[in-house]
């Protein structure tokens, strides 16, 4: 059936023939999309008077449809080769009732006057709701509140598996501080939902798992089981922390999901990975005044730029942090009980034979986070997910192979695992699926900040990205180290902070990367990534006034290149 | 090269600024003794023969002879015949932001560039070096005083996250302003020093016009030296303003030139104004743990959008700063203890009312420092109202040749990075470099109260009466900053407002942040401002979390719709 009128296809219209398999399963993705979310669903051409006709009969039963005027958009031609593919109906218009073919104009006055076509009208949709999310973290949530804004019926299956370590609660100085935090992510929990409820969307805590097409299996804490159907869902599981696969880890390790309700100080600590979270906790836990080592097995911060992720391990190394470069444990094995308790970790290096030993009160590990997509029965209706990370393929409008399911937030694969990002696709998917819009999410210069002890901001792309997809010669950084005025007088690391800008220079100077390590660097990052957003040129960043003083006006002076090979080191003021 | 260069710099904090010998000879400055001749040592030259030559020092170290300095009018017309070739290319007087950056910036692209600077005492006596306001008695001391008000409230903070720190933990006024002094000194020399790597001129002087393009420099023993230039940049600034007719104002009152180096606390303190330096310097000094009123005519920082301004002094207010509004002062007497009696006048009663305090602090306005330029002697036009010198778009005064920049010029924003890129635009374009304006459209600005606020572009007042009512679109949010939470700090203040053309693309007109870290949160948008930002724009930047800043790109309610805008969750 596929392969026969592909062929149809190319022989009929070699000028099209040009669109590449993905793109064509892309499009197709899309047309079963418009078929599917829409109860008439009318490819028709504005001239055509066979299309107007159909148009005047469903006005004339007062019944709603959609259009799409394929010569009014772009790809018209691919959409009726398309077209042609999944329905074996080349000619305009194409009409789909209730997701049937209809064929064209006289197959539709054919069923209208047989009956069938109203017959087909009143089949309502039988699903239980519009939409069903399966996950409550923010990008699904996000989702769900807009699609329930838009007057859909909406349900969300939140179900967290405890870590191995498990969760519960208690006090002391680090108590105080983790009471204090769980307070706070208590209300935002209780604020969550009532924002759900004030919305009106179902929030069931149970644990959802596909079983057959368009419908869930819903099981709560108690082990009953519910079932819903829905027209659409959206996988939002999230990723969860993962574990080395070594003797002891999930027995004595914790992870970072554990360790902002731990209750008790951790002590002396071994922080396992270099991810930002890996890196993150490592600084706030020495910030606290613990004894922290971070066992690294290659490189710091995979993912950003480089030479900014060695300069936030120097900065971290030069105030008490330890580095143990190159080793990857091999045995956590437990010598003491106790809260906490006492821990030998035996490690090897990547480059040789070599093992070290050492003691810890606590092995927190860090080596990256793993999507929640493998039990909840993707396979029943055949989403594919990538072997490895468990992570989710999808097109640009977060839809995956099955097309009435999408996914967003931390279980796509190769999107960004941010917070912001994932709320912001939820948003919008759902104005997309419910609200008529076609905005998508952009996944292109969005912002993030490391929260190492000192801050990391960055927006757009890292040194090494923007070199390999622009080439250096059509570059240019600007860059400069700055001292903080609040630095100053306390008499800190002067020559530490770092600002650098990317600039295409075959683009007006567009900056296409933008750095900065120093305090506060969320806060500075942010203003710039929205000016970003509106095309930020090096001009631009030369004709803005500074606020005076801060630490983001270093970029309305920068000055030294990088190719100039300039001391970028501050003297005065 | 450094020891040359320091030890060069040391020479001319000495007062004495010995240039090489070539180049003292070759373009000069020409020298005129004036006045008495008696003080020997203080190291006073003169013109020999025809040749002009370096003066201010006296290299035979004899006092000139009698009889040999010239009178002006005499040098005035030997003057004449070398009018093409002036000592200087460009001469900047005052060694502010703004004519320090020019004068850099113009020696930089290989002109003869001198900066003459003189900071006259203030009625207190207080004095400072080179960099002019912003570095002596403006944003770099104030800031760092700010700071240490909100180290203070970040240990009050500490033991919510687990920090056990003493219940008191004292303030020791000395030791801050010691080290901020210490900081602002190393600025001084920082300075001196630059001037020196690019070969400006520096003389420490008093200067006055004493035609188009002659400068009369007048050293603190008295001693003068005429220097004149091709161009000539007015960059004096301007000094706070004494109310002159408060009985005592100027005998027992201080302002913000003193603050800033007392050696001591200034203990329980009046602030006398609404100008955003009056409820800065009275934002740090209440976070210090001092007792302090601010006292108001009328409203809080005028020119800022009033709705901002009004959270502003809400939360000073809830957090021990005390307000006197509508009430205006009468007199300051020192009592026999030292303390200062001040009497005031409440305007809607007409009441008299009265307390004692240690230290009176005047924040009512600056004064341009124009008076003794004697500037119609160049034919300089000032606005006779505000003093201030009245320049077109390239910086230029009523005579061609002769520019003023930073908070001398008339309907300039007092800002010290306004000052500096004008003055570094005027210096490219007088040489020639670019022909640039400065705009000064949308330029941002933070008040460093306890609570800071940030603003760039128009206030919801401003657009309105722009735009008309129906025209404009406010959108905004009460937020709660996460590090608030676990220390439960009261955030009724911290609030955001972006201020929109109503019409599709709604253009960003403003933006208005109030809340921690203003200033670092403010610069990049008003960038996107600059590129002309809409508000959808701003809402498709994904937000950097956690932080304050991602709140702007989550505004979601209109004012007009009458909707809360208290942000719950994330």
């Amino acid at each position: 059936m596929s392969s026969l009128p592909g062929r149809r296809a190319r022989l009929s219209s070699p000028g099209t023939s040009r669109l590449s398999s993905e793109a064509r399963e892309e499009l197709r993705r899309r047309l079963q999309g418009l078929i599917e979310d829409n109860r008439v669903m009318i490819f028709s051409k504005s001239y055509c008077p066979h299309s107007t006709r159909v148009k005047e009969l469903f006005s004339s039963l007062g019944v709603e449809y959609n259009i799409l005027e394929l010569d009014q958009v772009d790809d018209g031609a691919n959409v009726q080769e398309v077209l042609s593919e999944i329905t074996n109906q080349r000619t305009v218009p194409n009409i789909f009732v209730n997701k049937v073919h209809m064929g064209g104009c006289d197959r539709t006055f054919q069923a209208h006057q047989s009956g069938l076509l109203q017959k087909l009208l009143q089949k309502e949709s039988t699903y239980d709701y519009d939409l069903i999310v399966i996950g409550g973290g923010s990008g699904g949530l996000a989702c769900a509140q807009e699609a329930a804004i838009l007057g859909k019926k909406v349900m969300v299956l939140d179900f967290v598996i405890p870590s191995p370590q498990g969760t519960s609660w208690v006090k002391h100085n680090w108590e105080i501080m983790t009471e204090a935090i769980q307070n706070h992510i208590g209300s935002l929990n209780w604020s969550y939902g009532l924002s759900l409820r004030e919305k009106s969307v179902a929030y069931v805590n149970s644990y959802g798992e596909f079983v057959e097409h368009h419908k869930i299996k819903a099981t709560n804490r108690k082990g009953q089981e519910t079932y819903y159907t829905a027209a659409k869902f959206v996988i939002a599981t999230g990723a969860r922390p993962r574990y080395l696969g070594i003797k002891g880890d999930k027995e004595y390790c914790i992870t970072s999901d554990d360790l902002f309700s731990l209750p008790y100080c951790p002590g002396k600590t071994l922080v396992v990975g270099a991810s930002y979270v890996a890196l993150e906790c490592a600084g706030f836990l020495a910030g606290v005044g613990l004894d922290v080592t971070v066992m690294v097995r290659s490189i710091l911060l995979r993912g950003f730029d480089q030479e900014m992720a060695e300069k936030v391990g120097s900065y971290m190394e030069h105030h008490g942090v330890k580095f143990l470069r190159k080793f990857i444990p091999v045995m956590v094995q437990q010598l003491e009980k106790g809260s906490p308790g006492k821990l030998k970790i035996v490690a090897k290096s990547t480059e040789g034979p070599e093992t070290i030993e050492g003691v810890y009160n606590t092995v927190l590990l860090a080596i990256g986070r793993e999507s929640s997509t493998r039990k909840i029965g993707l396979e029943k209706i055949g989403v594919k997910i990538s072997e490895k990370s468990g992570k989710i393929p999808v097109n640009d409008i977060e839809q995956t192979n099955v097309p009435y399911i999408y996914a967003v937030g931390d279980v796509l694969e190769g999107k960004l695992e941010l917070t912001p990002v994932a709320i912001q696709a939820g948003k919008l998917l759902a104005r997309r699926l419910f609200g008529g819009h076609s905005e998508k999410c952009n996944y292109i210069n969005v912002p993030t900040t490391v929260f190492t002890p000192l801050e990391y901001g960055c927006c757009g792309l890292s040194e090494e990205k923007a070199i390999e997809i622009y080439k250096k010669e059509n570059l240019e950084v600007y860059h400069t180290l700055f001292w903080p005025l609040e630095w100053t007088v306390a008499g800190r690391d002067n020559n530490t902070c770092y600002a650098k800008i990317i600039c295409n220079k075959v683009d007006n100077n567009r900056v296409i990367g933008f750095h900065i390590l120093g305090p506060n660097a969320g806060e500075v990052t942010q203003g710039f990534a929205a000016a970003m957003k509106c095309g930020l040129t090096k001009q631009l960043l030369d004709d803005t006034i500074g606020i005076h003083p801060t630490c983001g006006e270093v970029f309305t002076t920068l000055e030294i290149t990088k190719s100039s090979g300039l001391d970028i080191t501050q003297k005065g003021c | 090269m450094a020891a040359m260069a320091v030890r060069a710099a040391l020479r001319g904090l000495r007062g004495r600024f010995r240039r090489t010998q070539a180049s003292a000879s070759a373009g000069g400055v020409r020298g005129a003794a004036q006045g008495a001749a008696g003080r020997a040592g203080s190291g006073r030259g003169c013109p020999r023969g025809g040749v002009p030559r370096c003066s201010g020092v006296g290299r035979d170290g004899r006092p000139p002879a009698a009889g040999r300095p010239r009178t002006l009018s005499r040098w005035r017309n030997s003057w004449e015949p070398c009018r093409g070739r002036p000592d200087y290319d460009l001469l900047v007087i005052g060694g502010g932001s703004g004519g320090l950056a020019c004068a850099k910036e113009a020696a930089q692209l290989g002109k003869k560039v001198a900066v003459v600077d003189y900071v006259e005492p203030s009625p207190q006596g207080t004095r400072w070096g080179l960099g002019g306001t912003c570095v002596n008695v403006g944003c770099i001391p104030k800031k760092l005083m700010h700071h240490a008000a909100l180290l203070g409230g970040m240990i009050q903070d500490a033991p919510h996250y687990g920090w056990e720190v003493p219940q008191q933990v004292p303030h020791d006024w000395r030791k801050m302003a010691e080290a901020v002094q210490n900081y602002v000194k190393s600025l001084n020399w920082g300075h001196r020093v630059q001037l020196q790597e690019r070969k400006v001129s520096y003389f420490n002087m008093k200067a006055s016009f004493v035609n188009e393009h002659m400068v009369r420099g007048v050293t603190k023993g008295g001693k003068e030296t005429l220097l004149s230039a091709k161009h000539i940049v007015i960059a004096t600034g301007g000094r706070p303003r004494y109310p002159t007719h408060i009985e005592g104002a100027v005998e027992h009152g201080i302002t913000s030139d003193d603050i800033f180096w007392l050696k001591e606390s200034p203990g329980k303190t009046l602030v006398v104004g609404a100008s955003y330096v009056a409820l800065e310097c009275a934002g740090f000094l209440t976070g210090l743990g001092l007792d302090t009123t601010v006292m108001m005519r009328s409203i809080p920082l005028r020119g800022f959008d009033q709705q901002m301004s009004a959270l502003v002094t809400d939360y000073m207010a809830s957090h021990g700063t005390r307000f006197l509004r509508g009430c205006t002062p009468l007199k300051v007497k020192r009592l026999l203890d030292n303390q200062l009696q001040v009497t005031w006048k409440d305007l809607a009663s007409g009441k008299e009312d009265m307390d004692t305090f240690n230290t009176v602090l005047w924040a009512v306005g600056r004064v341009p420092e124009t008076r003794n330029l004697n500037l119609e002697k160049a034919g300089v036009n000032t606005n006779p109202e505000s003093k201030k010198i009245l320049v077109d778009a390239r910086e230029a005064t009523s005579v061609p040749h002769i520019y003023a920049i930073g908070d001398t010029a008339e309907g300039r924003p007092e800002l010290t990075p306004t000052a500096i890129m004008a003055g570094r635009l005027l210096a490219q374009r007088l040489c020639g470099q670019s022909s640039d304006l400065m705009d000064y459209d949308n330029v941002p600005t933070t008040v460093f109260t306890p609570l800071e606020y940030g603003c760039v572009g128009l206030s919801e007042e401003a657009a309105v009466a722009r735009h008309g009512e129906e025209h404009v679109e406010v959108y905004h949010a009460y937020y709660k900053p996460l590090e608030f939470t676990v220390a439960e700090r009261d955030a009724s203040q911290c609030y955001i407002k972006m201020v929109c053309l109503r019409k599709p693309p709604k253009l960003v007109l403003g933006l208005h942040f109030l809340g921690p870290n203003a200033g670092e949160v403010t610069q990049g948008f008003a960038l996107g401002i600059k590129c002309g930002a809409s508000y959808a724009q701003v809402m498709r930047t994904v937000g950097i979390h956690p932080t304050c800043a991602e709140e702007v790109t989550k505004l979601r309610i209109t004012k007009r719709s009458g909707l809360d805008s208290t942000v719950t969750g994330c």
